[in-house]
């Protein structure tokens, strides 16, 4: 029984070192997303590129415009003349906000009236427009301050008022890489070995060596538990390389028991081999299979909370999110490298999981065996 | 033919006969079918078909496609469950103890179904260790197929890069590397040319000599004449069976005449109008007629093929072709 399971996954070894493709895909295609997630994906906004329209030409603009750029939210790139050429330059998309001072700003600042700016923000992706809507208005009201502790004569400190002071837990720099990154481990985990162990069966039904395979003494277990073995060591290469990477290069810093994350790694594991084998029961042709894959896969990237949070869903998708397995892991896998809580805390998850990949790999065997006669 | 073999026990192993051709009993049976039926849905595959395979003999079943062949091969190794109907492989029930027959026997697909992208070696080894056959015995088997199938010095080759002949020597190889005690080829020989195909069958000889039981599925004619046992199947049922020597001396109704003539086209059309024949049909560049009788024949035949202006090169009656048997069983039974 042993002996005959080993002889197919090292005949599996065989098929996944001769094919060169499917090896880059395995062990590049993760750090590939790894770092498009850590770098492109991200919604921390710093130096937007911004345009000014000084109308008013006076040290008090001038000391506005410095305010702006030292608070690092803003890059000025360009001066323009008059707003059609910012309202261009707005559409190009060669910058995405702009800062209009009008004439008599100086002389309203110096007779301490209240002077009015514009500010234009590029508001196609809300994520960003939202965070420069508050950065803009942040530097206009601290540099607001600044003309009343001038006029008044005091320090801002000195004076009556409520200051709060956040505290940001876990991810205390809101680092995007921070939260993308263990993200992406159960996203890698899911997709890659779906996909791998659906392909790896299918590719035997298409080339009809699997009839073949089922006229040796070799029972349907032994041939699923073998051909799933090498891809389970590939799953897990993968996860420690793209903790690796996110750890040492991104600077991710994992607060919880790397050995509990792994543990939880491999219960999940049961999950998505099993909807790959379930995947390679339905389908008939590597095509068909990476079909199938892809209308499960979006879906549950989505529902389960990967880039957008579950609470901000109407209520009927966060009602079938819970029907997204990968949502359990993205909840233990954020929970452990973040938060550094442990089973206490994801007890729940833990035991959907159970259930999940109980479950799944129930059904997909038995579809498997039922598929074979 | 009699189903003897029902009285026995099927769960009963019996020894690997080393009998040689002919000299087997009736008793000895590795494959006994009785009454097979496979339906999918309204389509019946398999009409209730019965036959025996003798041990150590080359045993033909003949049929063209689609007529149930490769269907009554994967019912007897437990790839399809019977609607209907019992059989027996090397004793073992084929419902019940598929596992067993599988362990005994060796399968080649119609598909070539060995790894592609696997080495000669490594494909051996794969399927020698899926049958437990392992360490210096493997080794040794591995020698044997090597040399057999002539693959001496392409042990380390990609089996995609191997030609056609080679791979189904290779894929016969790796089925016979557990030395099963019988195997089933379904059309193993298609798409391979002419002097593969005669290196095929002589393997087979030398396996049977040996003492290997063998069930091969073809539709080349020429094949079958090298069975001692054959099969006839169409539309799922045998339309005929016994050695090739019975069936054409006993299949036949009518005698065959071969014409040698020019235009053969239009002689066939003439003779097809003549409407007296059982069968007129074109074999190669010779027309063979059928009919009960066909010697009165010859003059009238003669006559009306000379007012067409055809010239009759040579007209004989001749023993019958295993397909010419085939082609008049099929039209009885569609009768």
């Amino acid at each position: 029984m042993i002996a005959r399971t080993l002889t197919i996954a090292r005949k599996e070894l065989l098929h996944i070192v001769r094919d060169r493709r499917t090896l880059a895909v395995m062990f590049f295609l993760p750090v590939m997303q790894l770092f498009l997630m850590g770098y492109a994906a991200t919604t921390d906004i710093e130096h937007l590129r911004t345009a000014v329209l000084d109308a008013d030409r006076t040290p008090q603009s001038r000391e506005l415009i410095e305010a702006y750029r030292a608070s690092n939210y803003f890059d000025i790139v360009g001066y323009v003349e008059n707003e059609e050429t910012l309202a261009r330059m707005v559409d190009d998309g060669e910058v995405r906000a702009g800062l209009l001072i009008p004439t008599g700003y100086g002389e309203d600042v110096a007779a301490g009236r209240t002077a009015d700016v514009a500010f234009v923000i590029d508001g196609s992706d809300p994520n960003v427009a939202n965070t420069v809507y508050a950065a803009s208005q942040q530097v206009g009201q601290a540099q607001g301050i600044r003309f009343i502790e001038r006029r008044l004569g005091v320090k801002a400190e000195d004076m009556p008022g409520v200051e709060v002071h956040p505290r940001v837990w876990y991810n205390p720099a809101m680092k995007s890489a921070n939260f993308m990154i263990p993200g992406l481990i159960a996203m890698v985990l899911f997709t890659l070995t779906i996909m791998l162990t659906a392909l790896a069966i299918v590719r035997e039904r298409e080339q009809g060596t699997i009839e073949q395979l089922m006229v040796t003494p070799i029972r349907p277990i032994e041939l699923i538990v073998g051909k799933v073995i090498p891809y389970v060591f590939v799953a897990f290469f993968d996860v420690l390389e793209v903790l690796a990477i996110g750890v040492f290069w991104f600077g991710v810093p994992i607060h919880g028991s790397l050995s509990l994350l792994l543990l939880l790694a491999a219960l999940f594991l049961m999950t998505s081999l099993g909807i790959g084998i379930f995947v390679s029961s339905v389908a008939n042709t590597q095509q068909e299979a990476m079909l199938v894959v892809w209308l499960m896969l979006l879906p549950s990237i989505f529902l389960a909370g990967f880039f957008f949070p579950i609470e901000a869903m109407p209520g009927f998708l966060q009602a079938l999110s819970y029907l997204v397995p990968l949502r359990y892991m993205l909840v233990i896998i954020r929970g452990i490298i973040l938060k550094g809580v442990g089973l206490e805390v994801l007890a729940t998850q833990v035991v959907a999981l159970v259930i999940f990949g109980a479950v799944i790999m129930v059904f997909a065997a038995t579809r498997f065996r039922k598929r074979l006669e | 033919m009699t189903f003897d073999g029902l009285r026995q026990a099927p769960s009963v192993k019996r020894q690997a006969s080393n009998v040689t051709w002919g000299s087997s009993t009736v008793n000895d049976y590795a494959v006994e079918v009785f009454n097979l039926i496979k339906k999918f849905g309204d389509f019946t595959a398999v009409n209730g078909v019965t036959f025996n395979i003798r041990r150590g003999e080359i045993f033909g079943f003949l049929g063209p496609n689609g007529a149930g062949k490769t269907t009554t091969i994967r019912m007897l190794l437990g790839l399809l469950r019977p609607t209907g109907g019992q059989a027996t492989v090397l004793g073992y029930d084929i419902v019940h103890q598929a596992e067993e027959i599988r362990k005994h026997i060796g399968y080649m697909s119609q598909r070539f179904s060995l790894y592609q992208d696997l080495t000669v070696s490594e494909n051996l080894d794969f399927y020698g260790r899926t049958y437990g056959v392992r360490g210096g015995r493997l080794q040794e088997r591995k020698r044997f197929v090597i040399e057999m199938a002539g693959l001496q010095g392409r042990e380390r080759e990609l089996t995609r890069n191997l030609s056609g002949g080679w791979k189904q020597r290779l894929a016969l190889g790796a089925a016979i590397l557990h030395e099963p005690e019988m195997l089933f080829l379904d059309e193993p020989t298609a798409g391979v040319d002419p002097i593969s195909r005669r290196a095929f069958w002589d393997l087979l000889y030398r396996l049977a000599e040996d003492g290997t039981t063998i069930f091969v599925t073809t539709h080349y004619m020429d094949e079958a004449e090298h069975c001692q046992d054959l099969a006839f199947i169409h539309n799922g049922r045998i339309i005929a069976q016994g050695s090739p020597e019975e069936i054409k001396l006993h299949k036949m109704q009518g005698q065959v005449l071969e014409i040698d003539c020019t235009q053969p086209d239009v002689a066939i059309t003439v003779l097809r109008q003549m409407g007296l024949f059982d069968e007129v049909a074109l074999y190669g560049a010779l027309i063979h007629v059928v009919a009960e009788g066909i010697a009165e024949h010859k003059p009238s035949i003669a006559q009306a093929l000379a007012e067409v202006g055809v010239q009759v090169r040579a007209m004989d009656i001749i023993a019958p072709s295993l397909e010419d048997v085939f082609i008049a069983n099929v039209r009885n039974n569609a009768d």
